[in-house]
């Protein structure tokens, strides 16, 4: 079973690589949004610094949720997800799978890319440990939740706007506790936010990794009959 | 009378709420009945249009699963 | 539609025996229903607008708090209804459940919107400002966006048991997500606390005010019910016309 498993997150990651280099096009994206905002609000860079945080946190929700389509439309449209849904590997660690591949090939490298654009937007060095490792423990629970909406609907015609606006209430937890760690190591918030809010934001994620892989199997076999 | 409809100066707020209150409601209560009637209706007039040869059609066990 | 015509459509739903006994008791059930809640409105915009006093320190501006509070407490009440009906719809796979869930989502999103509304139009005067990111107003922005991602599924979906299942799904979800939310909404609201804000629940609300407030919440809640049946028998009804069309298609096909 767990031979499947690795079998199925491989050839996931395989199919990303060869479509547009995995991460690349997720982290590109990442870049143009975050690249947009001084255009939109001006370069002071006291400014910049001040919403550096929640800047890149919403910038990675997006690039996160623009993923999520393909996620299983594509196994969808060519029949591998009916055959899935049929072999012996449970359909919740099918999902798994699915969201592990997931965050391999967008959260990760948008943690690994948000310093460089930290330095672009003015964010003080010293935030970037503390921000780096929010961004490592919440990205995980945008996979996890992002394939809830992405089973829900699978098989529908422009469906990947419909799971944007299903899943993007879920996200905010994650967004409030994530900025709220980034933006504690900044001054001007009282002592043990940080810990509190990481500890949070590890809760929301511990959370995720049950209720993601359960809702996301139920919805593709309500979906999938 | 004038000074209750002034609502001590904040007339542009209260009367606002209370035209909401009422609208929004009779709206989705109208809504409501409305489609409750064209369903009503187009029931009836297929049942009277297929006869008999429907209703049979509609024991069949493939259509008896409930929405 | 006329009178006469009910009995027939409902009589034909006999081949469905939940659904048509619904038919039936929601038929008996429904004038009672509407007396009732316009009964409880009508009394309560008496007190609400006439009968109650002014509030020492708001002022008439109180009087919207008994259109608002009953709105926000409705568009609570509401998404339990369709949390709990699609819970009862996943697990007895009841058919019922599924159209009381369905019929839920418009009503509740209504009065979500009532409350949103109406609570930027109680900001202005109190806070100065139509909207202020305080922890209630943002959490109920948040179930407006569950309820209208619930309902888009709903319409998204065009087979109805497919809908119904992954409507259900979400409903779920949305409601274990709802405390989730919620708490961070506060917490992150603690975290930026404005500098001067009016406090809404500073003072004890005086007997005087409990009176409309609870006749409005009474007669929103009544109403609520009300529509619900409405919207469920008309969902049932919509089943019935779906069927007969396929039947008729079918028919059509074989000879």
């Amino acid at each position: 079973m767990s031979r499947a498993f690795i079998a199925l997150l491989v050839r996931d990651l395989r199919l990303a690589a060869r479509i547009g280099g995995g991460g690349g096009m997720a982290v590109f994206f990442f870049l143009v949004v975050v690249a947009a905002v001084p255009l939109g609000i001006g370069p002071a860079p006291d400014l910049l610094a001040r919403i550096a945080p929640g800047m890149l946190w919403v910038a990675l929700l997006l690039s996160s949720l623009l993923t999520l389509d393909r996620l299983f439309q594509a196994d969808h449209e060519d029949g591998s997800l009916d055959l899935l849904t049929m072999g012996r590997l449970p359909l919740e660690l099918v999902v798994v799978a699915k969201a592990v591949g997931h965050f391999l090939t967008t959260g990760l490298p948008l943690v690994v890319a948000a310093p460089l654009l930290g330095l672009m937007l003015n964010l003080e060095v010293a935030a970037f440990p503390a921000l780096m490792l929010a961004m490592l423990v919440g990205a995980p629970a945008l996979s996890f939740l992002g394939v809830i909406g992405a089973g829900l609907t699978v098989g529908i015609r422009r469906g990947g706007l419909l799971a944007s606006l299903l899943v993007l209430p879920f996200y905010i937890p994650v967004l409030i506790f994530g900025v709220g760690a980034a933006r504690a190591a900044l001054a001007g918030f009282p002592d043990g936010v940080a810990a509190q809010s990481l500890a949070l934001l590890a809760a929301v994620t511990l959370a995720s990794l049950v209720i993601g892989p359960v809702a996301a199997a139920a919805a593709l076999r309500a979906n999938l009959r | 009378m004038a000074e209750f409809f002034q609502m001590g100066g904040y007339a542009a707020y209260v009367w606002p709420v209370y035209a909401l209150g009422i609208l929004v409601p009779l709206a989705l209560a109208v809504q409501s009945l409305a489609d409750y009637r064209r369903q009503a209706r187009l029931a009836d007039a297929l049942e009277r249009d297929a006869g008999g040869r429907v209703r049979r059609a509609a024991r069949h066990p493939d259509m008896e699963s409930a929405p | 539609m006329s009178p006469m015509t009910r009995p027939s459509a409902s009589q034909r739903l006999q081949a469905f025996a939940n659904p048509a006994r619904f038919m039936t008791l929601s038929g008996r059930l429904l004038a009672p229903l509407w007396l009732v809640s316009l009964g409880f409105l009508v009394v309560g915009l008496y007190f609400a607008l006439f009968a109650s006093p002014p509030d020492y320190q708001q002022g008439e501006t109180v009087r919207i708090m008994y259109v608002h509070v009953p709105s926000a407490w409705l568009a609570m009440f509401g998404y339990s209804v369709m949390a709990m009906a699609s819970a009862v719809a996943l697990i007895f796979r009841h058919p019922l459940a599924d159209l009381c869930a369905k019929s839920a989502a418009p009503i509740g999103a209504a009065f979500t919107f009532l409350a949103l509304v109406t609570g930027a139009l109680w900001g202005k005067p109190m806070w100065g400002a139509w909207w202020v990111w305080d922890a209630r107003l943002t959490s109920v922005l948040i179930l407006f966006f569950l309820y209208l991602g619930y309902m888009a599924l709903w319409t998204a979906i065009e087979e109805p048991t497919r809908a119904a299942r992954a409507a259900a799904v979400l409903a779920l979800v949305g409601a274990i997500n709802v405390p989730i939310i919620r708490y961070s909404v506060v917490w992150w609201n603690t975290l930026h606390q404005p500098a001067s804000v009016f406090r809404m629940d500073g003072p004890t609300i005086a007997p005087e005010m409990l009176l409309p407030l609870a006749l409005m919440a009474l007669g929103f809640t009544f109403l609520f019910v009300t529509l619900l049946l409405v919207r469920m028998r008309a969902e049932i009804l919509r089943h019935r016309v779906r069927q007969l069309r396929l039947a008729l298609a079918a028919s059509g096909a074989e000879g």
